[in-house]
């Protein structure tokens, strides 16, 4: 395959994941927001969100002031934020249709008419100044079913072969990306320092966690128990089971490029890398996590998921 | 109602509907008006669901558009096809051994048929290629031929487009939509089928491959990118032939052969099938400014180590001053009377055909020899007194460049609006394959269609729509016979 359109392919898998990531968090956030507080009114939660999509510094070159309105424009329809929702849909559109054969029919309509529909949003919300709430709600719902689409789209009727797992790489790198910075922007910011551990706004901000990963349901049926901070944590790190946990993520990315290796023939250093962080993965414990800290696991795990992404970079695409 | 002024194929206003055409009558008379608007609707829907869309240049907020599509299919019988098809592989043989000796004896010339400037002054005329001979002498692998018809017996050539035409991927998805959007009125005709055109233009671009014995060809299509106008056509036709859509970034030439970047390293390519003009293909020979080409690319095809279809310089057989001296060619060359009538044209490089055409302006259409697409040319009848006043300074200043026609009563065919059923001018452009098997023509082409009540200009780029166009075993005669 062109080296070209498999980083094309890679590239439009992680703008649709990177969409519906988005849409997720600004729900999240949207319920969390709506919570009566025993503090003054304070921007954290969308600072957290911003900061979960790595768009907080990008907000504030470009914004004085942090409100929801402000907040809900940059993630969404915000053509300066380049990981707003309405540019990677775009992106994911320009990209599909540079590699247009190395998709399926149904791959191609799913980002076509997911396209089409936010012109449909854009043209319908033009003159208004910005979302009420429903019609946010009617948008992120949208959003959401957009990458299941593709999703479903790829994973029923893409042939094995390299379009496919570069296909897979890119949504579980960008998973993974995901789900680290989720756990360490809540971790960070949002224990505000006069809540007790364990308090009742905690429980809703860990609540919210779920939510932004679609795992509520999930977390009851693993650990039939009320919602706590270090299972939550265990879940989306260590739980196989659970699809966006980093470990189901690297047992994806470990995978898919297993069969690259095998349709090539040969491995090289982005095998190796993803076997390292797996099994770092699998024989890590929580309670060795906490130890060590969290926020520090984090990190590491953030650099070297970028890292491997640059392997991947360097071992095929020729960039 | 007066007699229409033009030849309506399906002879709908004159209440006289030829044999041919009864089904379609038929189906338009029991179909109501609304179904039909349904089905204009779902043709449209469907096609913007595929990403069926054209780039127009120079218009930034339509960067993306839809070519219109009637519903309505063009009828055109097998006896009809067969002398038409006879006809058009004549014409691209001869053009084929046009180029062959044009580059190289330069017999035609020599014999004082052509004026040797017209063709080693033309700017499509390749001195690169000069003493060069095309892998297995074929020049022009794809060939579309634009055909009109002004009456039931003739069909004459309008132009012929030897370079990169474009139109192939509009045929085969307009049969897919009318196939699924009226399947009773598709299978009360037995249609000839074009389904097979990939499969024709793949064994013809593998027929030409320059190495035998190397296993199978490595093909791969060369587009300019996804902001050609033509974009969408380029993916369409890489994915049906299985073949990939490289752009010239994806390529590389060391050591005289051609790579192409992939996962798994570089990879040899055998026949490009390119979808740029010459002018972009090399940086290092043809346009120094150019991001598109492939530096060393023509060197590689020099030493003969890759197939480039079509071949470089073939634009000097498809200039519209060369056109009128097709018939000429034809009998250079295969000592055989042309099949098919050109268009009587007057060139106004001479100075008779000149002050003829000054005199008669509002009469005829005025085209620039090198344009395309519809741009650059004039349609004497239809201009202001102004536009055929500028036209005339542009036509003294360098009369050369143009050439003229008459206004062709050109047939039409009816269309579908929501103001109800109504004829449109159209014109036909088959394809044809030449391959080391000789020339294949699948049965059907691109048939398009001005829908503008009275336009003449069928040009996607300037209002033009398309429709499906049906080769069918019916009788074409006139009169009641089943």
């Amino acid at each position: 395959m062109l080296a070209r359109t498999a980083d094309n392919l890679f590239w439009l898998a992680r703008s649709m994941e990177r969409a519906d990531f988005t849409a997720r968090t600004i729900e999240a956030t949207l319920r969390l927001e709506i919570l009566p507080k025993s503090g003054p009114e304070d921007m954290a939660e969308w600072e957290g969100a911003l900061s979960s999509v790595g768009a907080l510094d990008a907000f504030h070159t470009s914004h004085e002031t942090l409100d929801e309105p402000a907040a809900v424009e940059f993630l969404t329809f915000d053509r300066s934020n380049p990981s707003s929702i309405c540019n990677c849909l775009e992106n994911a559109r320009a990209t599909g249709r540079a590699v247009r054969t190395a998709l399926t029919a149904e791959t191609w309509t799913a980002i076509n008419d997911a396209w089409l529909e936010l012109k449909r949003f854009e043209s319908r919300r033009r003159g208004a100044k910005d979302f009420d709430r429903e019609s946010l709600a009617r948008f992120l719902d949208y959003v959401k079913k957009a990458s299941l689409d593709f999703d479903g789209a790829c994973y029923r009727t893409m042939l094995r072969n390299d379009a496919y797992w570069f296909n897979r790489l890119g949504i579980f790198v960008e998973r993974a990306d995901n789900t680290a910075r989720l756990l360490d922007v809540k971790y960070h910011l949002l224990l505000p320092s006069d809540e007790e551990v364990g308090g009742s706004l905690d429980y809703f901000q860990w609540v919210a966690i779920l939510r932004a990963v679609s795992a509520t349901t999930s977390y009851h049926w693993v650990y039939r128990d009320r919602v706590k901070p270090w299972l939550i944590a265990d879940l989306l790190i260590l739980k196989p089971a659970m699809p966006r946990s980093l470990i189901s993520c690297y047992e994806s990315i470990d995978r898919a490029l297993d069969s690259l290796a095998r349709d090539d023939g040969r491995s090289g250093a982005s095998q190796r890398q993803a076997r390292a962080m797996l099994s770092r993965l699998e024989r890590a414990t929580m309670s060795e996590i906490f130890q060590n800290g969290l926020h520090e696991f984090i990190t590491v795990f953030l650099e070297d998921n970028a890292k491997l992404a640059t392997t991947i970079s360097e071992q095929y695409l020729f960039t | 109602m007066p007699a229409p002024l033009f030849f309506d194929e399906m002879g709908l206003e004159k209440k006289d509907v030829r044999p041919l055409y009864r089904h379609i009558e038929q189906w338009l008379e029991d179909t109501p008006a609304d179904v039909l608007a349904a089905r204009r609707a779902q043709a449209e829907y469907m096609f913007r669901r595929i990403g069926i869309t054209f780039g127009v240049y120079g218009d930034k907020d339509a960067a993306e558009r839809l070519i219109p599509f009637d519903i309505i299919p063009r009828l055109i019988s097998r006896a009809e096809w067969t002398r038409l098809e006879a006809g058009l592989v004549q014409r691209v043989n001869a053009l084929n051994l046009f180029l062959r000796d044009v580059y190289g004896p330069r017999a035609i010339l020599k014999e004082g048929l052509i004026p040797p400037e017209l063709i080693l002054r033309n700017p499509y005329y390749r001195p690169e290629m000069i003493g060069r001979r095309a892998p297995h002498d074929i020049w022009v692998h794809i060939a579309g031929i634009d055909i009109v018809r002004v009456d039931g017996d003739a069909f004459y050539v309008l132009e012929d487009n030897a370079r990169t035409p474009s139109g192939v991927s509009y045929m085969l998805e307009n049969r897919e939509v009318t196939m699924r959007l009226m399947p009773d009125l598709f299978a009360q005709h037995r249609v000839a089928p074009v389904e097979d055109y990939p499969d024709a233009l793949l064994s013809c671009l593998r027929s030409v491959a320059p190495r035998a014995g190397y296993g199978e060809a490595v093909i791969v299509l060369l587009t300019p990118g996804p902001f050609n106008s033509a974009y969408y056509e380029h993916s369409f036709l890489a994915d049906k032939l299985g073949v990939e859509l490289v752009e010239g970034r994806d390529l590389f030439v060391a050591e005289e052969v051609v790579y192409m970047r992939t996962t798994r390293g570089p990879q040899r390519v055998d026949v490009i099938y390119r979808r740029v003009d010459d002018d972009f293909l090399d940086p290092l020979v043809f346009n120094p400014g150019s991001m598109l080409g492939v530096p060393g690319l023509m060197g590689a095809y020099l030493a003969g180590n890759v197939t480039i279809a079509n071949a470089v310089g073939t634009g000097v057989a498809d200039d519209k001053a060369l056109y009128s001296y097709v018939p000429d060619i034809i009998r250079f060359y295969l000592g055989e009377d042309p099949l098919l009538q050109n268009v009587p044209t007057f060139r106004c490089r001479e100075p008779a055909a000149l002050s003829h055409v000054l005199d008669n302006l509002s009469n005829l259409v005025v085209k620039e020899v090198n344009g395309s697409g519809g741009y650059g040319m004039l349609v004497g009848p239809h201009a202001s007194a102004a536009q055929r006043e500028i036209f005339a300074a542009k036509l003294k200043a360098d009369p050369a460049n143009f050439i003229a026609q008459p206004t062709l009563a050109l047939s039409t065919c009816p269309a579908s609006f929501d103001s109800g059923v109504s004829p449109r001018h159209v014109d036909l452009r088959p394809f044809a394959l030449s391959g080391t098997n000789g020339v294949k023509i699948v049965p059907g082409g691109l048939t398009r269609v001005a829908l503008t009540e009275g336009s003449l200009v069928v040009n996607s780029s300037q209002g033009g729509g398309t429709k499906d166009t049906w080769i069918v075993d019916i009788d074409a005669g006139v009169g009641g016979s089943a």
